[in-house]
């Protein structure tokens, strides 16, 4: 049975800007795209070692949803975590859901 | 098998020519090379010496400008005169005493500047023009002149007088001819000319035979006395009547010389010892001395090619010339003699100031020549098609028209760059079989338009024409979601009042965007409508330093920088400055902007910061934008005992003028009190430097890992007219420049450079003026601080914490440590490698 933690109101978070929530003993950066959908990765920029992910810009590349890391532009898969530009590089992704308007990630 | 050796006395450009030709066609396999240069400086372009002094600096003249040849067969010796050749022994020696042995020597050692015979011409300010150093020696005595006198109403004149405008003087030209470019254009040409010059503010004097300098107690020039005249009065005389080859080193080695001086030479280029070349300006081809680039090239080709075993000759040269002289368009090209059998087609139009005239064979098939001035452009097409020989076209009159002259009647042989000898078919072959898509790569891969860059439209034309043969569609989109170019974006959002992202990608793009194109689209927005950055339809277009109105740092904190306009900041509001750094435990440092960084603020920190800072008067400095950063100055006449204007209330003026609006990159600005440019304002994309009578303009100045020089847009303008121009340079920048573009490279890739934009800017070629003037009225009036705006705007103050679920955590992954009495980033755990890839911001 996964656990969920509450991160926020789906309200709170604006259209295709990421917000930081702090979900066990982790950063989380969840994201509310323009089709409605919400996605969480690890909030740690894994080139720079700082937690900046939720301040990148986000959009689609080749068709998928992605953001570009603050630091240095690095593009990571909103749904799988991959790194566009370094295949050998990955975020961790978490489970996301919408309950009666509140956001909740799975750790 | 023994190598042999070559020495090439002279590096000039010439000089240059032959090794680089030694180089290319694999001569050094066999040969060393020694070349034995007098200057201490490698060869530079000397066809664009007055550039020196409007923005190009030495090296950026220079033809070698890693210093060196990559080729180890090659040994560049500089600084090393050559004072006489041993033909028994086949050595040089050198001022030094150093002895070189040769197989075979070339001689490249130029010419000198003809200074007449007169009395008083060596003076003290009497100067000649041909070199980096003489350029260094006038710029140093302008700076306490007000007026100079070029002797020599010529190509290298006005060259020289343009140097003398550069250098703020008051400038005359003495012609003893009865018009200026005697030897290039005619007598209704040079009238034209004239009028251009004049209207620069040149004092032109023809058919004026001067009789001597002026000479005063001190032993200093103070003018020249001219034939039936008044005598003309000035500090500095620049002569500048022509040139004389250096022969001297032939003549004591008994070699023979022309009887006008100058070393005789064969078709090979060989003087009558064997083993002794002489190519450029010194050499004498059947007696006679070329005083132009693109001759010396081709002897220096053809001397390496007989090294070879070819069989190559000079056999005469195009004396074709295209000048941009005080910004006026001079060429001529083929023969400009007429003749009984010759007709002329002649076009005039004394209101713009154009003169074209060519000469044509008597039944209108073939062109024979011709002289253009004040609009020069058909020359790369015209001068091909008068050395060809091609057939007109049956209206051949539309070949004086603007835009008549067509690429496309060019033949294959026609020689598109007479500099390096290039022809339509080789561009044509090169660009087709190395898949060239831009200039700088045709350029590159057949060095035409390298040199003196007239033929550069003409081989752009013929890339076009290759590209749309070949059907290649050259993006210029800014990125995969938008096929428009920054340009076009701009001008559609304009034109259909386009407001959101939404609507722009729904009218023109596809995707959800990405980090490239919406900042880019969110500058354009700002610019436009002036609108808050952080309003809900734009913030999330933002990259993040402009998300959170200051600069992401390497841990992920932020710096502050407040605005301190012009640098001027009284000791209370510097307290706050202090006293807001310890409370927040902010590392704090001076600014290269006369400002100053306060780094290591976290998100929610950021607002309070600005609470305390607003509270003092202070406001954003905008220091994270693509937007104006600052307006750097001295402390000019106020307090400076050599400043002339007041620069700083300027620099103010201007700061507050301009401050938020929102560019394709940064803007710097600065303004100094006096020529001395302390503030050092020719390193800004405006810079500002007073004068006695006003204001000197400067734009396209860099720093970074680009510098440029800034160069003159307009001197000596009233503070009103200035700010007219800056508006309307900004403008015209935010418009039509391209993403991450900073004004230098701006200026360098419109078409027509500089000139094009003085002629937007100060002349309004374009009747764009009073809308751009009207856009930056519309965005002073619009300005607000975007810290206040924010600090009252509860929706924006939401995002402004680490975590969305602990809204008063503080991140507790960034950490400090002590470093010289303050705080810096403690050292992050990396995941991905110990290496950050380079480009931090």
């Amino acid at each position: 049975m996964p656990t969920w933690t509450q991160v926020c109101r789906l309200d709170d978070l604006d259209v295709e800007r990421g917000a930081a929530a702090i979900v066990g003993s982790g950063q989380v950066a969840v994201f509310r795209l323009h089709d409605g959908s919400v996605h969480a990765v690890g909030n740690l920029d894994p080139f720079s070692g700082a937690q900046v992910l939720a301040r990148g810009i986000v959009g689609t590349r080749g068709g998928t949803d992605f953001v570009a890391s603050p630091m240095h532009k690095q593009g990571f898969d909103l749904r799988t975590g991959r790194c566009l530009d370094d295949p050998d590089i990955a975020v961790p992704v978490y489970a996301v859901r919408v309950v009666e308007g509140v956001v909740e990630v799975s750790p | 098998m023994t190598r042999s050796t070559l020495v090439v006395v002279g590096h000039g450009m010439v000089g240059h020519r032959v090794v680089e030709c030694a180089v290319e066609r694999g001569l050094t396999a066999e040969w060393d090379v020694v070349v034995l240069g007098e200057e201490t400086r490698p060869a530079y372009n000397r066809v664009g010496l007055s550039s020196y002094l409007s923005g190009t600096d030495a090296d950026g003249l220079s033809l070698l400008p890693s210093g060196g040849y990559d080729d180890p067969a090659v040994d560049l010796r500089l600084d090393s005169p050559v004072v006489g050749v041993d033909r028994e022994r086949q050595v040089v020696m050198t001022s030094s005493g150093e002895v070189t042995a040769y197989d075979v020597l070339v001689l490249a050692t130029g010419s000198v500047p003809f200074v007449p015979p007169l009395p008083g011409r060596d003076a003290t300010g009497c100067f000649v023009y041909r070199t980096i150093d003489d350029l260094d020696a006038i710029r140093d005595a302008a700076a306490t002149a007000r007026t100079g006198i070029v002797v020599g109403g010529g190509l290298l004149g006005l060259e020289a007088a343009n140097a003398l405008l550069h250098l703020a003087l008051e400038t005359h030209v003495v012609e003893m001819a009865p018009r200026l470019m005697p030897l290039q254009v005619d007598d209704a040409g040079g009238a034209v000319l004239r009028r251009h010059v004049e209207g620069l503010g040149v004092r032109v004097h023809c058919d004026a035979r001067t009789e001597s300098v002026l000479v005063d107690d001190d032993g200093r020039a103070a003018g020249l006395a001219i034939a039936d005249a008044p005598p003309i009065t000035a500090d500095v005389v620049v002569f500048s009547a022509g040139i004389r080859p250096r022969d001297q080193v032939a003549r004591q080695c008994g070699l023979g010389v022309a009887e006008r001086g100058g070393i005789l030479v064969d078709e090979q280029c060989r003087t009558d010892d064997p083993a002794i070349f002489a190519v450029g300006e010194c050499a004498a081809p059947g007696g006679r001395v070329y005083g132009l680039v693109a001759p010396g090239y081709a002897m220096a080709e053809v001397v390496v090619d007989r090294l070879l075993g070819g069989d190559r000759g000079f056999t005469g040269a195009d004396m074709s010339t295209k000048l941009k002289l005080l910004g006026v368009d001079v060429a001529s090209f083929g023969d400009t003699s007429g003749s009984d059998d010759t007709l002329d087609l002649v076009f005039s139009d004394q209101v713009t100031g154009v003169y074209k005239r060519l000469l044509v064979d008597a039944d209108g098939a073939r062109l024979r020549g011709g002289i253009l001035v004040g609009d020069a452009s058909a020359y790369g097409v015209l001068r091909p098609l008068a050395t060809s020989g091609a057939s007109l076209p049956d209206d051949v009159e539309s070949l004086l028209l603007p835009l008549g002259a067509d690429a496309a009647a060019l033949t294959d042989q026609a020689v598109v760059c007479s500099c390096r000898n290039v022809d339509r078919a080789t561009i044509s072959g090169t660009i087709r079989e190395n898949g060239c898509t831009d200039l700088g790569c045709v350029k590159k891969c057949t060095t035409a338009g390298t040199v003196c860059g007239s033929c550069a439209p003409v081989v752009k034309g013929l890339l076009d024409a290759e590209l749309a043969a070949a059907g290649v569609v050259v993006p210029n989109g800014i990125c995969e979601h938008f096929e428009l170019s920054r340009q076009d974006m701009f001008d559609v959002i304009r034109v259909q009042q386009l407001r959101t992202f939404d609507a722009i990608v729904a009218a023109h793009g596809r995707g959800r965007g990405c980090d490239i194109c919406k900042p880019a689209i969110a500058s354009i927005l700002a610019s436009q409508t002036g609108g808050y950055v952080l309003g809900r339809e734009t913030v999330a277009l933002q990259d993040t330093n402009d998300a959170f109105l200051a600069n992401i740092q390497r841990n992920g904190t932020y710096s502050v920088v407040p605005r301190v306009p012009g640098g001027e900041i009284t000791p209370d509001k510097l307290i706050v400055i202090g006293e807001v750094a310890r409370d927040f435990a902010l590392y704090t440092k001076i600014t290269g902007g006369q400002r100053i960084d306060l780094l290591g603020a976290r998100v929610e920190q950021l607002p309070q910061i600005w609470r305390r800072l607003v509270d003092a008067g202070f406001e954003s400095g905008h220091a994270y934008g693509k937007a104006l950063r600052t307006v750097k100055s001295c402390v000019g006449s106020t307090w400076c005992r050599y400043g002339v204007q007041d620069s700083v209330r300027l620099a103010i003026d201007l700061e507050l003028r301009y401050r938020g609006l929102r560019a394709p990159h940064k803007i710097k600005a600065g303004v100094s009190g006096c020529a001395r440019e302390c503030a050092e304002a020719r390193s800004k994309d405006v810079g500002v430097i007073a004068t006695e009578r006003g204001w000197n303009l400067y734009v396209g100045g860099n720093g970074g890992a680009s510098p440029r020089h800034a160069r003159e847009l307009a001197g000596d303008l009233d503070t009103e007219t200035l700010v007219r121009y800056v508006d309307r340079f900004l403008m015209y920048y935010v418009r039509t420049a391209d993403r991450l573009q900073r004004t230098a490279a701006w200026i360098e890739s419109v078409d027509g450079g500089l000139d094009h934009v003085r002629a937007v800017v100060v002349d309004d070629v374009l009747g764009l003026g009073a809308d751009l003037e009207a856009d930056l009225t519309a965005h002073v009036a619009s300005y607000a601080d975007e810290w206040q705006t924010t600090l009252d705007d509860p929706d924006a103050l939401r995002r402004f914490v680490s975590f969305v679920n602990a809204r008063e955590t503080p991140d507790p992954s960034i950490g400090f440590v002590a470093e010289r009495g303050q705080p810096r980033p403690a050292e992050p755990v990396l995941v991905a490698g110990d290496s950050i890839p380079v480009g931090a911001p």
